[in-house]
């Protein structure tokens, strides 16, 4: 409940301002307006200047059509929609597939599957792109070799460098997320429906049909439009296959715009804005579809296990389903790129090359002084995005449900706005807000801290709000009673019981930022280069053997950090 | 030592604003206890907390151990940590990720006043012993029971011997058996520390048993304030009357009132002789009520007595204690609370004596809030 503000409150209020239950509301959405809004505004306004002179700038409208009525226009469009379409509609079918096998029938061995399924979260986008080069280029990729020599085929049968190409490597990468979605689904579905509709004599096909079906249909449609806003955005795929294929996308545009000499910040900023409003138009129904999918939620207080089908003879082939699918799909990009990060130079699998197998690339690395500085700034920039982005998250959702102002769903609501903005425009929009403003921290890591820490607000805010409401409002006011100061219980009360999504929130942002690559794209340069980035480059150098080196030794350290992270925050007394 | 002067406290509600608190005042004299008893949403909840100063009230004045910690005329609010008070919450509100013995060392350690840690071990000791807890400092309290846990909320709130001691519904989570002997316990306690207490609490018995004032509350105002005895056996209104224990009621039409006090009411069961709660008119409507426990049956019919209904036996029964019967009369049932000795079954014929002494006639459903 909200006091009433009586006329004398405000004048009351004056005061107050010296109350830090009251300051820390307002710096708090002064800090979210400035990450959030505040780029957005220089995105919008760029997209109307022109540079018609050396540091003269003129409003026009000669930037979107630039970006929105040249020759390329259509063909960026098509690729764009076939991209995106192909790819969730891919996406969607291994998720729903593999989460039905795995939660509804009784596929052999299926339990074990969860967790492998989703081991592919850990494996940068980047490296999930070179690892299915490695396999499916058609000049040297592993797998066509393998089916030439097999088959004796005269041309290889998979070329990676095609739209198909990216539909594939992009589905494989984001089929955890969906699995993961539908898993949730399968799980709350009600099986007394299936059961009467075979009571009324449905056979196992026709419940399918009738009434599974048509239950997930809710579901699965705002599944598949949030994959669709996900596949628009990324970068990844379209920088490292689309682009040495010329099969540009929208976020292929927009890095073309920014990297030509001299940059067209104009054109890319018009494109980013186009970008920004089908990516926030998409978020909108996906909130909407969510909340008309409620109607269908057949959750109820009761506990129950959903029915199994039972698929006789036929689940052996979901078994091999399963089986095939980790070993291609997860299994093999590793080891390709372990294998490959051994060798000298690229070649396919022989006696040959096993002998030429070494540790050369990786002592290469240790003196290689790109790599260890990128290597620092990735583990120092993902550090301090998690510990900064957690820390405020947890401030702001404190004072969204905690504090009893009026006016904190502004908070709650500007907190969420990030994630409309795809990576790549929030990076042209930092760019027009520090080239224009007096702060010195374009080309630093600086203005990374800044653009990672804004992009992962969202997902701290899903972590801390969840913790915050867990905590009773009597814990802290008895706090107060007790005599602590506002500060006092804060820090001595809601701060360790927040711990445990702290923990979580952290651990998410950590590794989400230590592989980020669409917003680092256009900020990192030079002496603020990320591992992500110099993968980039080097890759597209050639030099694609380190590379795979450089790979394996992100995934490595990945893996310590939150092992050490989680542990460390055990000792501290956690009580989960 | 708690003083509280038109406390006026107004929230939101969805369609207009809500008075939770409508010009309470009242006083709670050094050392006693004092009940805020009412139904849910009848604002005893909101008027402690405006005490204790987690709620901000609109309009009023409050005093606690004689300084001023709210004032609206003079523009005043002291925040709950700087208040001399010790508050038991409801859920008892206590920390789980802190051990007994932290639990009760928070308020020294985050107070004004800094302790020394030896100071903090003996007071932290004397403080668990008084609730008879010494011994379990070390454990985490997410590992006692919901009766402990209670006792450590006591004992947390007492460790700065605070001037004033608040207590939110303390016992409501308790089981009835802990509940009576929580009962005993607290009471001795108070009286033992000699400590200013408001208790509030929506269960009469521990008003009753507990207080030596009570305040019963409705739809946020005060409506009538006494000793137990005075509640229970001189209830004003309707409700003050239904609320505590229960009561029979039979309305009328005011026939006659003689000087000492005394009244005669015309009612469809014949004419009763009854005392007078509150200001009547004759003329007017009015209800007398009897409490079941005060109604005579009797098997045969008496002589000489006033206030004599003749009925029938409609339900026995057996409680242990007692037995609970009810008689209709006419078209009217009464309850009655009869010693088990007393042989009754369905159907029997009796005669029912009202005591004129145990009958008052008050006005037929005065809206509260007319009488304080």
């Amino acid at each position: 409940m909200s006091t009433i503000a009586l006329s004398r409150t405000f004048r009351d209020s004056v005061p107050l301002l010296r109350d830090p239950a009251l300051l820390v509301p307002l710096v708090g959405a002064g800090v979210l307006i400035y990450l959030a809004i505040l780029p957005l505004f220089m995105l919008f306004l760029g997209s109307f200047e022109a540079e018609v002179a050396p540091r003269e700038f003129v409003y026009t409208l000669k930037n979107y059509q630039a970006a929105y009525a040249s020759q390329y226009t259509y063909s960026t469009f098509r690729n764009s929609l076939i991209f995106a379409a192909g790819s969730s509609a891919l996406t969607f079918f291994f998720g729903a597939v593999l989460a039905w096998l795995v939660e509804r029938t009784n596929t052999p061995l299926r339990i074990v599957f969860i967790p492998l399924a989703v081991v592919p979260l850990i494996l940068p986008g980047v490296l999930e792109a070179i690892a299915w080069i490695f396999l499916l280029s058609p000049k040297f990729g592993y797998i066509n070799m393998a089916l030439m020599y097999l088959f004796g085929l005269e041309s290889p049968p998979f070329n990676v460098f095609s739209l198909a190409g990216m539909i594939w490597v992009h589905s494989v990468g984001q089929v955890p997320l969906a699995f993961l979605m539908m898993v949730a689904a399968f799980k709350s579905m009600d099986p007394s429906l299936e059961e009467s509709a075979m009571m009324s004599g449905a056979s196992t096909w026709q419940t399918l049909r009738r009434v599974t079906l048509r239950l997930l249909m809710p579901t699965s449609a705002s599944v598949l439009l949030i994959l669709f806003v996900r596949t628009l955005e990324s970068f990844e795929t379209p920088a490292l296959i689309g682009i040495p294929a010329r099969i540009y996308v929208y976020t292929s545009e927009i890095y073309l715009a920014f990297s030509e000499y001299p940059p067209d910040y104009g054109r890319g900023a018009a494109l980013a804005v186009g970008l920004l409003v089908l990516s926030a138009a998409g978020v909108w129904l996906y909130t909407r579809s969510t909340r008309e999918g409620k109607r269908f939620e057949t959750v109820t207080g009761k506990a129950f296990r959903p029915r199994q089908f039972d698929l006789g003879a036929w689940r052996w082939v979901g078994f091999v389903f399963l089986m095939v699918y980790f070993l291609i799909v997860v299994l093999l990009p590793f080891l390709v790129m372990l294998w490959a990060s051994f060798l000298p130079f690229f070649a396919t699998p022989s006696w040959d090359a096993l002998q030429k197998l070494s540790f050369e690339n990786y002592q290469y690395l240790f003196g290689f002084r790109p790599f260890r500085h990128a290597m620092w700034n990735s583990i120092i920039l993902a550090v301090m995005s998690a510990s900064v982005g957690m820390v405020l998250t947890s401030v702001i959702a404190w004072i969204v449900y905690k504090s009893r102002l009026p006016g904190s769903w502004m908070l709650d609501f500007l907190a969420f706005v990030p994630i409309t903005v795809p990576g790549i425009v929030l990076g042209m929009a930092l760019i027009l807000l520090y080239v224009a403003f007096p702060l010195p921290i374009y080309g630093t890591i600086w203005v990374l801290l800044i653009a990672y820490v804004t992009r992962y607000i969202p997902y701290g805010m899903r972590s801390a709000s969840g913790s915050i409401l867990q905590i009773h409002s009597e814990l802290e006011e008895a706090a107060g009673a007790s005599g602590a100061s506002w500060w006092q219980t804060f820090w001595r009360v809601t701060l360790p019981l927040l711990r445990p999504g702290f923990v979580a929130g952290w651990i998410y942002i950590f590794i989400v930022s230590f592989r980020e690559f669409s917003t680092s794209v256009l900020l990192a340069t030079g002496e603020s280069r990320v591992l992500s980035i110099l993968l980039f480059t080097m890759f597209e150098q050639g030099q694609v053997t380190v590379v795979a080196a450089i790979g394996i030794l992100m995934i490595l350290t990945l893996l310590a950090i939150v092992a050490l992270f989680y542990k460390l925050s055990g000792r501290v007394g956690l009580q989960t | 030592m708690i003083e509280v002067k038109s406390l006026v406290k107004t929230f939101a509600g969805r369609e207009e604003q809500v008075r939770a608190v409508n010009e309470v005042s009242f006083r709670v004299d050094e050392g006693r206890f004092y009940t805020l008893l009412g139904p849910s949403g009848c604002g005893k909840t909101t008027t402690l907390r405006c005490i204790a100063g987690l709620e901000r009230p609109d309009a009023g004045e409050v005093e606690v151990a004689g300084d001023i910690v709210f004032s609206s005329s003079k523009g005043a609010f002291v925040p709950a940590y700087r208040r001399p008070i010790g508050m038991v919450f409801q859920s008892y509100a206590i920390w789980p990720h802190l051990t007994v013995f932290e639990n009760v060392a928070f308020p020294l350690r985050v107070g004004k006043q800094r302790f020394g840690s030896q100071e903090i071990q003996s007071k932290v000791r004397k403080a668990l012993e008084l609730v008879e807890m010494g011994g379990l400092e070390d454990r985490m309290a997410t590992q006692l029971s919901g009766g402990q846990q209670q006792r450590l909320a006591l004992a947390r709130a007492l460790v700065r011997e605070p001037k004033v001691l608040l207590l939110d519904e303390p016992l409501s989570n308790l089981d009835a058996k802990l509940r009576e002997r929580m009962r005993v316990e607290l009471r001795e306690l108070q009286r033992r520390l000699r400590i200013t207490t408001l208790y509030v609490t929506h269960d009469q018995i521990e008003a009753l048993s507990m207080s030596n004032v009570i305040a019963v509350m409705s739809a946020g105002v005060i409506v009538q304030e006494g000793s137990p005895r005075e509640i229970y056996m001189h209830p004003k209104t309707q409700f003050v009357a239904q609320f505590i224990g229960s009561t029979n009621q039979v309305v009328g039409r005011l026939r006659a009132l003689r000087g000492d006090g005394c009244a005669s009411v015309e009612t469809d069961v014949g004419e009763l002789s009854c005392g007078v709660a509150n200001e009547v008119a004759v003329g007017s409507q009015v209800a007398v009520v009897i409490r079941p426990e005060d109604v005579v049956v009797h098997t045969k019919k008496p002589s000489g007595a006033l206030n004599i209904l003749e009925g029938k036996v409609a339900t026995v029964m057996f409680l242990g204690e007692y037995l609970d019967c009810s008689i209709e009369i006419g078209a009217r049932t009464l309850q009655a609370h009869q010693p088990r000795s007393l042989e009754l079954r369905r159907g029997d014929p009796v005669w029912v004596e009202l005591p004129p002494s145990q009958c008052l006639a008050m006005h037929e459903r005065l809206p509260p809030g007319r009488e304080a």
